[in-house]
Order: structure tokens, then sequence, then C-alpha cells
């Protein structure tokens, strides 16, 4: 098997308290559905929870479904600690209630594209996608 | 790739992996899992040492509660200061090839001790209850130091052999609702269990489970209902099995009296006992000779998976064998020749 073929392995992850992860898990079975094999951890993860998570499980994407407010925080923090843990080659996307302002400040700081309420997971699966066989050639 | 940079990537992981970084050890697991070009060279590489840790499987049908009890036993043994390397296996799916792994949702406070090591690892099609290269997995996370390693099978609740020959201790984890002990038999599970678990104790069904899978265990074992205990430790069971050949089937009750536990992984209750049989059956292991021949097995077992492996690129990447079949195939086509002729001739050309 070529690297080319191998799967993409994406981390499906639900931070904070809220109790709301019907987002994620439909993220998690489409992904699943394009053929990733998707680590999904449930709800309530830290930040140090998922960068764990993501070095131990050697994922390629961490996708988070933020829909408390907190992106700001917690975008960059994951990015954060996965560079501290040398992971500074998994991809950090989501998606969740963003504003389109706060999604540019974010994708300035290192973080992938991010997806507001309303998306089709189709478009993320593409992302995704093209971010994998762009980032195996290189 | 080009040859050298792959080898000097190889040096370097092994080297990381040595200095005990786990991100060396989940990428050395990524490429024993996608068989990537080399992988065979950073194994022979990483597995000098030979088997260390105490190997546990847990198996059995889904939703039973084998995640929630991995978690459980992987506390204890934490209490004990003992370092735990995880490994739990959930299906692919067919249709897109993708999976969906949910083992670790059981797993969450053990998310970020240092000494816990979680993987999860999806079938890809292997049908046994583990996935083609779980064993070299386990064989990774045994070599990076773990004491204790557990394997968490897929849950197909049918014969899932795979994991008697991954494990040192099989657990067969039923619930009430899994049915009854005969379904149990049917399945194939009597024969690979060392422990059974009847999970979901606070459920109706439990005691009436545990009882029946008892009985059944002891009419497979020859004794009748006569004999309530075992005879553990006799000097004769011990030379009745020194003289067997090393490859009988990995569980058998002669000298280990397969224990029947109730469990509760929602509040724990029954974890204690069933962490005490593990003891047990590991000290059991240890002094009947059985692990030694267990891991003999396993050794053997995947130097003939790595010929057979060999074999089947030398056999198909060779440009003359490729074309002795196209032409043996037309010769089939024409009535001249039968698929066994022809693949007696290949044969004869391939053990030359
Ligand atoms: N009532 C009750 N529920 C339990 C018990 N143990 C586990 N559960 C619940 O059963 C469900 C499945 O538990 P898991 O630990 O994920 O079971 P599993 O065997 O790992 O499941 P798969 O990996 O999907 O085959 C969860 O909702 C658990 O909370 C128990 O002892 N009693
Ligand atoms: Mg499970």
């Amino acid at each position: 098997m070529t690297d080319s073929q191998r799967r993409v392995r994406v981390l499906v992850a639900k931070p904070g308290l809220d109790g709301h992860d019907r987002g994620a898990k439909v993220i998690a079975s489409a992904f699943r559905d394009a053929g990733f094999e998707v680590i999904y951890t449930g709800l309530h993860q830290t930040p140090e929870m998922i960068v764990s998570a993501a070095v131990q499980e050697d994922v390629d994407v961490v996708a988070m479904s933020v829909l408390s407010g907190a992106h700001m925080t917690l975008f960059p923090r994951v990015k954060e600690l996965l560079d501290e843990a040398g992971a500074d080659h998994v991809l950090v996307t989501g998606g969740g209630i963003i504003p389109e302002a706060d999604m540019e400040a974010l994708e300035a700081r290192g973080v992938g594209r991010l997806f507001g309420p309303g998306t089709r997971t189709t478009d993320a699966i593409a992302y995704v996608k093209e971010w994998f066989a762009q980032r195996e050639t290189v | 790739m080009p040859d050298s940079s792959a080898q000097s990537t190889t040096a370097d992981l092994a080297k990381r992996f040595r200095a005990g970084q786990v991100a060396a050890l989940a990428r050395a697991i990524s490429i024993a899992e996608d068989q990537r070009p080399g992988f065979e060279e950073l194994l022979h590489e990483l597995l000098t040492a030979g088997p260390t840790a105490s190997r546990v499987g847990m198996t059995g049908p889904p939703g039973a509660g084998k995640s929630s009890l991995v978690a459980h036993v992987a506390h204890a043994y934490r209490a004990q200061e003992e370092r735990v390397g995880i490994v739990a296996v959930d299906p692919t799916s067919p249709f897109s090839g993708g999976a969906l792994l949910g083992d670790r949702i059981r797993m969450n406070d053990l998310a970020t001790d240092a000494g816990i090591f979680i993987r999860s690892m999806a079938t890809r099609g292997s049908l046994g209850g583990l996935a083609a290269t779980t064993k070299e997995v386990l064989d990774l996370v045994d070599a990076f130091g773990f004491e204790r390693v557990l394997v968490e099978t897929v849950g197909v609740g049918q014969t899932e052999l795979e994991i008697t020959a991954a494990a040192d201790t099989v657990v067969v984890v039923l619930v009430p609702e899994s049915g009854d002990a005969v379904q149990a038999m049917k399945a194939g599970l009597m024969e690979i269990a060392d422990i059974f678990v009847v999970n979901k104790a606070d459920r109706p069904g439990a005691p009436r489970l545990a009882k029946e899978i008892r009985q059944a265990l002891h009419l497979r074992a020859g004794h009748g209902v006569q004999e309530p205990s075992g005879h553990h430790g006799v000097d004769l069971t011990q030379v009745a099995r020194d003289a067997r050949p090393t490859s009988t089937p990995a569980v058998d009750s002669e000298g280990w009296d397969i224990p029947v536990l109730e469990t509760n992984a929602l509040d724990g209750t029954g974890v204690e006992a069933l962490v005490e049989a593990l003891g047990r059956h590991r000290a059991w292991l240890d002094s009947s000779g059985e692990l030694d021949a267990r891991r003999r097995d396993r050794a053997r077992g995947r130097v003939r998976d790595v010929v057979e492996r060999e074999m089947r690129r030398a056999a198909w990447s060779s440009m003359k064998l490729q074309a002795a079949l196209d032409e043996g195939v037309d010769r089939i086509a024409t009535g001249a020749a039968t698929p066994y002729s022809v693949a007696r001739e290949l044969l004869a050309q391939l053990l030359r």
C-alpha cells in the first residue's frame, strides 16, 4: 500500500461543557461514509484530552465542533498544544457558530478552514480530502 | 520515497521509540497497521527484546461493556503504578471502507494519564475480531514498555478466535441480554475463555446466566456436576501438560478452573474480583509453563504469516510467473489445461 492510498484518520472531538454532540456525530458519520477512519471521543473534551488522543491515534486531522462561543480560545489552544507535542503536521479544522471574521483570524493563526452553520458535510469532506492529497505529494 | 531517506527515518523513529516518545510509538503503529514500505524492518528493529507485558484480551458481543471494563481494569493497574497500553478494535464499514471508532468514549477519564496509551484500530476487512495487524501493534505496545497490554476485540459475538492468538488471557464478556449459555456454546466462546464475565449484573438474569455457564463448563470439562472445586497446582497435571505438543488449543481447563464472574461496569462492582482473577490466571500461566507455550505459538504463527506474505509477494511480483499464468489461462480456456495443472506448474517454478 502506498502512502497516497492510506486511509485518512480523523479525530472528531466535542470540546466544552454543553451537552450537544449532534453536530459532532453527524460529521463523524459523514466522514466514515467518505471512507475516513474516525476516532470519536464523546462529549466534554478538554484541549489536553483532544491533543493526547490525537498523538496516540496518530491522526491526520482534528475536527472540532464548537457551539459554545469559545472557538477563539479552543481552536488556537488545540493547535498550540499539538505544535508543542511535535504534531504540527495535524490539520485543525471544525465547525460551529463562528462568525466569518473569526474564521479568518483563526486561519491566520494556523488553524485550517472552519465551517459555519448550514454548511454541507460534503464541503468539509472535500476540503479534508483535498488537504490530504496535497500534503501527500509534498 | 527514496530508500536512503526511508532508512534514515526508520533509524530516527527507532531512536525516538526507544527514548520513550509516545508520538514515535503512535507512528510505528501506523506504519505497521498500513504495512507501509519497510514496516518489517522497523518491527525487526524494535522487537528485539521479546514479549514481557501481560496481555489480556476482552471479547464479547456488541455493547456488552468491554470498553467500560477495560477502563476499570486499566484504572486498577494504574493504582498499582503499572503502565497500561490499550488497543481497541472496531469494525470497518464494508460500504465505504471508513470506520467509526468509538471505544475511547468509555475511557475518557484515562485520556491524559501519561501512564496510559490508547489506540483505536479498524478491522479493515478482517473477520476474526481483530485487524490483520493487531498482533504486530500489540508487540509494539509491549516493546514500548507497558507492563499491561489490554486488547478489545470487535463485538461480533461469533468465534473470535484471533484473540486467543493475540492475548495471554482471554476474558469473554457476556450480558443477560446475550441469551442463554447454549448460545455462548454455539458461538464457540466456551473454548476461548480463560475467564467469563457476566456484565450488567445490575440487570435481571445475570445470576441465572452465570450459573448456566458454570454448569456448561463443568460438563465440557467432563466433570459432570459432582466436582465443585478444581485441582490446580497438582504436579501430575503439570506432567501431562508438558507431554503435549505446544500447538494445543489455547484454552482448556486442565489445572485452570475458568472463573465465572459478575460485574457492573457502571459502578465498578466485581471489578476487583476480575483483576484478582486476571492475576491468578497470570500466575497459573507462569507456573504451568503455559505462558511460554502460548508465546511460542504466537512466534510460530508470526513467522508463518511473514513467510506466507513474502511468498505471495514473491509469486505475484515475478514477471516470469505472471507470464506463465497468462499463458496457462489461455490453455485453460481451450481446455488444454485445468487451474490445478497450471497451479502445479507455477509452484514448481516458484519453489525451484
Ligand atoms: N446497566 C449497565 N450498563 C452498562 C454496564 N456496562 C456497560 N454499560 C453500558 O453499555 C453500553 C456499552 O458499553 P461499552 O463499554 O461501550 O460496551 P462494548 O462492549 O465496548 O461495546 P462495543 O465496543 O460497541 O461492542 C454503554 O452505554 C455503557 O454505559 C453495566 O454493567 N450495566
Ligand atoms: Mg467497545
